[in-house]
This record gives C-alpha cells, sequence and structure tokens, in this order.
C-alpha cells in the first residue's frame, strides 16, 4: 500500500511539473506584447526593454522555466500580475479560489446524489416511463450549452440573484473564503442565506452535465449489476427489491460511477470557465479566461495553470485511493 | 433491448442484424432526423432563408421579438435571426466535421502505434494521454485558440487538438484486442509485414468503434466551438455563428431576450441530434453494451 501511494504521488508531482512546463512554454507563443498595453498609444521601447530585462524575459525560456520553479518552490510567490500593476498574482488567487472551489463543490454535490438517485429511479423502472423520462432528460442535460441554460435560467427564475457572490451591501471577513463555512463560523445566518441564494442558480448550471453523466453510468451499471446472478439469488431468499438495490447491487457498481465522477471534474472547470462568465462569479475561471483573452497576462496565467494543475493531480490521487478503497483489485495490477 | 432471447437462433450475419437493431432504434430516427434536417438546411441556406443573410430591415425594425415576418425576431442590426440561424448551421456543422477529423487524423496514428508495438513505446504515449485527458480540456483550448489569434479556424483546430486523446484511447483499445485475434496471429506467423496487418487487418476493424465515437464527439465538438465562441476566442462577432450570435445575445440581453432562443435551441438540437444518433449506432453496434435511452 505505502508502495502504492508513493508510485502516485511521484507520478501526480510528473503530471504537474510537465503540465506547469508546457504552459509556460505555450503563454510565451501567444501572439502580442503584454506590455504594451501598459503603455497605451506610445510605447517607451527603452522602458520596455527595461521590464523585459526586470521580468527576466530577455533569457532562455528553459532559464526562466527554472527560475520560476525555484522561485515558487521556495516563496510561493507565483509573481505580480502584468496587466494590473503592483497586484501580487498569490494575493489575487488566494480571494478566487475559494469562489471557484465553492461553486464546483455545489455542483458536486447536487449532482451525484440526484444523479445516483435518477440512475436508480431508471435501472429500476428499466424501459418504463420513469426510465425513458429520465434518460431524456439526461441526454438533453448533456446537450443544452450550458451558457444558454444559464441565459435562459436568469430570465426565467427572476427571484434570485444572477451576479456575484453576496450582495454589494454584504461582506464578511475571509476565513476559509468560502462563505457558507465562513458565515456559519462568524455566526451571520443573514449572509448564509444571501450566499445561498447568489449559489444557487451557477451551481444548478453547473450541476448539469456531471448529473446526467452520473446518471446515465449509475443506469448503465445497475442495469447490469442486476441481471447477475447473485442478486437474483438475493432476490431469491427474500430480500427485498429496495435491500438488493442499494445494499447489493450498488455498493458493487461504486467503482465505475466513481471513475466516471472522477473524469467530470475536468469537464466541471472547463464548465466553470462559463458558468463564471454569465454569472459574473469572482473566480478562477474567469480570471484565467480574461487573462488569457483579454491581457495576456503571462503571470497570471501560468499562476492559474500551476493552481489547477495542482487541484487537479490531488484530486486524481484523492479518487484514485478511492477506487483502492472501493475494489482493492485495483493496487494490484 | 433483449438480445438474450433471440441470439440464438439467429444466423443471419453480424452487420445485418446490426443494421436491424439500428432501424428498429427510435433514438436512430430521431437522431438521424435532426441531423439531417440540419444537413440540409447547411446545404441549401441560401436557397431557402426567409432574408438574404446581408439584408437588413429598416431602421424602426431593429431588435424585435418574433413576428409573422420574422419568426425568431431581429437583432441588433435589424437582421432576420432565423436566416442567421440557418447560416449558422453551416459554420457549426463544418467546425465539428473538420474538428473531429482532425482528432482522428492525429489520435488514430498514436492509438494504434501504442497497441500495435506495445511496450515502452505505449507506456509512453499513453502517459502523455493520460497528463492531457488529466489536464482540463478548457486551459489547452484556451491556449491554443489564445497562440493562434482569435478566429474560428483556431476555435476548430482547438477543439481538434482537445479531442485527439480520446480518439487515441479507443484506437489503442480497439488494436490491443484485434492484433490477438486468431486471422491476424496467422498472418503474422506467414510473414507479413507489420505495415500490412495494420492497414490491412487491423484498420478496418476500427470503423465501428471509430464511427460510434465520431457521432458522439461531434456533438461534443459543436458544443465546445460555442463555446469557445462565446467566450470571444472566434474573433468576428458579426459572422452567423451560433456562439457567436450568443455572445451578441448576452450584450443586448436587456433590450431583447429573443435573440438567445435561436442559436441556443439550433446549438441544443443539433447536439441532441448527434448524441441520439451516436447511442443508437453505439447499441446498434455492440449489442452487450445497455445504454438505449428512448
Amino acid at each position: 500500500m505505502i508502495g502504492y501511494l508513493v508510485r502516485r504521488v511521484l507520478h501526480a508531482l510528473v503530471t504537474i511539473l510537465v503540465a506547469v512546463a508546457l504552459v509556460f512554454i505555450a503563454v510565451r507563443a501567444i501572439p502580442g506584447n503584454p506590455l504594451l498595453a501598459r503603455f497605451g498609444q506610445h510605447p517607451d521601447a527603452d522602458e520596455i526593454a527595461r521590464l523585459r530585462a526586470e521580468n527576466g524575459w530577455d533569457r532562455p525560456v528553459l532559464v526562466q522555466l527554472g527560475q520560476f520553479l525555484w522561485q515558487v518552490g521556495t516563496t510561493g510567490d507565483l509573481g505580480r500580475s502584468l496587466a494590473r500593476t503592483n497586484v501580487n498574482v498569490t494575493d489575487e488567487l488566494r480571494k478566487r479560489i475559494p469562489a471557484t472551489v465553492e461553486l464546483t463543490l455545489a455542483a458536486l454535490v447536487l449532482a451525484i446524489p440526484l444523479g445516483i438517485a435518477a440512475g436508480i429511479v431508471a435501472a429500476v423502472w428499466r424501459n418504463r416511463w420513469p426510465d425513458r423520462l429520465g434518460m431524456f432528460l439526461a441526454l438533453a442535460g448533456v446537450s443544452v450549452p450550458i451558457f444558454f441554460l444559464a441565459i435562459c435560467l436568469r430570465e426565467v427564475v427572476t427571484f434570485l440573484p444572477t451576479s456575484q457572490r453576496l450582495p454589494l451591501t454584504m461582506s464578511l471577513e475571509p476565513l476559509t473564503g468560502l462563505l457558507l463555512v465562513d458565515s456559519l463560523l462568524r455566526g451571520r445566518p443573514d449572509v448564509f442565506v444571501a450566499a445561498v441564494r447568489h449559489l444557487l442558480l451557477p451551481a444548478v448550471v453547473l450541476a448539469t452535465i456531471p448529473m446526467s453523466v452520473v446518471a446515465r453510468i449509475t443506469r448503465s451499471s445497475l442495469v447490469d449489476m442486476l441481471a447477475s446472478d447473485f442478486i437474483r439469488t438475493a432476490r431469491a431468499k427474500g430480500a427485498s427489491l429496495w435491500r438488493v438495490v442499494l445494499r447489493h447491487a450498488l455498493p458493487t457498481a461504486a467503482v465505475p460511477i466513481t471513475n466516471i465522477a472522477g473524469l467530470q471534474i475536468g469537464l466541471l472547470l472547463s464548465g466553470a470557465v462559463l458558468t463564471e462568465t454569465v454569472f459574473d462569479w469572482p473566480g478562477l475561471g474567469r480570471y484565467l479566461a480574461s487573462a488569457i483573452i483579454g491581457d495576456r497576462d503571462y503571470v497570471a496565467i501560468q499562476a492559474c495553470a500551476i493552481v489547477i494543475a495542482v487541484l487537479f493531480a490531488s484530486l486524481n490521487l484523492v479518487l484514485d485511493l478511492v477506487y483502492v478503497w472501493l475494489d482493492p483489485r485495483i493496487r494490484l495490477q | 433491448m433483449d438480445t438474450t432471447a433471440n441470439s440464438d437462433a439467429d444466423s443471419r450475419p453480424p452487420a445485418s442484424r446490426s443494421w436491424q437493431r439500428f432501424r428498429r432504434s427510435p433514438s436512430a430516427w430521431i437522431g438521424g432526423g435532426i441531423v439531417a434536417v440540419f444537413v440540409v438546411i447547411a446545404w441549401l441556406a441560401p436557397w431557402i432563408t426567409p432574408y438574404s443573410i446581408r439584408q437588413t430591415s429598416s431602421a424602426d425594425r431593429i431588435a424585435e421579438p418574433p413576428s409573422r415576418e420574422h419568426l425568431l425576431g431581429t437583432d441588433q442590426l435589424g437582421k432576420d435571426v432565423l436566416t442567421r440561424v440557418m447560416y449558422g448551421s453551416r459554420l457549426s456543422l463544418l467546425a465539428g466535421v473538420i474538428s473531429i477529423s482532425l482528432a482522428i487524423a492525429l489520435g488514430t496514428p498514436i492509438g494504434a502505434v501504442a497497441g500495435y508495438f506495445g511496450g515502452r513505446v505505449d507506456s509512453l504515449l499513453m502517459r502523455g494521454i493520460d497528463v492531457a485527458l488529466a489536464f482540463p480540456s478548457v486551459l489547452i483550448a484556451l491556449l491554443v485558440a489564445a497562440s493562434l489569434g482569435a478566429s474560428w479556424w483556431a476555435v476548430v483546430i482547438a477543439v481538434g487538438l482537445i479531442n485527439v486523446p480520446v480518439f487515441a484511447r479507443q484506437v489503442r483499445a480497439t488494436v490491443l484486442t484485434v492484433a490477438q485475434l486468431d486471422h491476424v496471429l496467422a498472418s503474422r506467423a506467414f510473414g507479413a509485414t507489420w505495415w500490412h496487418i495494420v492497414w490491412r487487418q487491423i484498420l478496418p476493424s476500427l470503423t465501428s468503434p471509430l464511427t460510434v465515437l465520431a457521432s458522439l464527439s461531434l456533438g461534443t465538438a459543436i458544443l465546445e466551438v460555442a463555446g469557445l465562441s462565446f467566450l470571444g476566442l472566434g474573433g468576428d462577432l458579426t459572422v452567423a455563428e451560433w456562439g457567436a450570435m450568443l455572445t451578441i445575445a448576452k450584450t443586448y440581453w436587456s433590450s431583447n431576450v429573443w435573440l438567445a432562443l435561436g442559436p441556443g435551441l439550433a446549438i441544443s438540437l443539433s447536439v441532441l441530434g448527434f448524441n441520439l444518433l451516436g447511442d443508437a449506432l453505439r447499441d446498434a453496434l455492440d449489442p452487450r453494451s445497455d445504454a438505449s435511452l428512448l
């Protein structure tokens, strides 16, 4: 087990390093000089050369990469934003990561239980109307673009706020950055309610795709399980339908479900970029999109890439450990 | 779908059984119908749209809600939204087809080489594919599209590239099984070159898994293209492209909510069509899978 863990951690570290190196090189290939934006219509060549030297951009890319990794590794400093002068990217990310984490977790908390429930219902009433309805909705869920869904919901659900995390009149000194947690810790139920109201629409929108995918995979793995001999035996011995589904079939189907749920994390981030853009959610996704599309802010982009790579690699690591816990045979392969 | 009951008695060749399963499935009819309608619209757009793509209405008919003359209303320049949505199907279908072709063209050789040669080559290639799959595709797509400069082609290439790992994995998995089949082993024993084996014996068996995957991925690709151009990576926002039209709709939201309806529904319907078709194809070609949806 220890050996397996060490191998997995090393694998995750290599993945992070490769990903960061690729992004580091790729941002430098994006056409356009991010410094030009600072000078407006009259760029000063000497000043630009001085800034280039200051940022170390006159050195070979691999040297820059080495220096950057050293700086991050030793001090945790991700550098200063190019687009907004004198904003430290680390501080900026510290504010934005919790917003995205809160949104993503809320989406998962909605998607996984509801998806599994829908999948169970569909499998039990297979080929009858609950199944057809559920699976049609699941198919629609992966077909409707989430930004279109977001635009529609904004229009239809007028009683919920559609931008930011809190009303402008309200603020809370952050502890963890997760508003739902902080407001409870600080004993502010009014903030908690406001935060939930702001979170609801974006979370529902972001949850549609994972919910649909989880529902489909739950249904198909359960259908396989319910046809197998041990289930027939359990039924024959008098176990009730629901006991068989929940205690016998579902745990066996847990491995493929976890597997698919894990793959959704990658999609969630893609979804977060779009969801955050439509709902003005001050998170990582919108920051990344505007850094790439708007400002070509190298420093911000590579910082986001590191954060995303670390988040991803660690989540995948956790999931791998969950598989092993669910199915000890995997470890031996 | 009940396959166990009649499989013993059925002596027809598998291809004909697959075709029969496909024809009986409602998903195939609905999905195929939707896709066919979009293909026809895209093909005949210049002849069947109610207005010319260039034509603008008079100044007092800007950003109108749907009416008898303009079934989906008019946009901020007074152009007919239905006309633009119909023209948009050209760009969107083309974007889907080109990007998936790119993904197949790059993914197939990678997967085939990894699966056929195995060993170190395989583990190196698959390690790379795993890193690519583990990384959020939006970051890759944003970077690729941004480094090529915002344009329709940049978006198409970006979407093609993020789909390469999906195809490479599928091809590798198929090659791994096929390479162990008796007829392949036999021709290897007769001294066939690896090129002959891959080209003449393994690639033909890839047709059905790749058809299923391509149909399902076409839907995703259309969604991804629309998403990237919604974010502004498609460049020109005046082009009749569904994602770009939704960006405009977001800007003119307060004056006209109807602007989003046409392009949004068009994306949803076309993607639904490809998904239904892909599911029906998978059920027909792989009878063990049970994923019938309708």
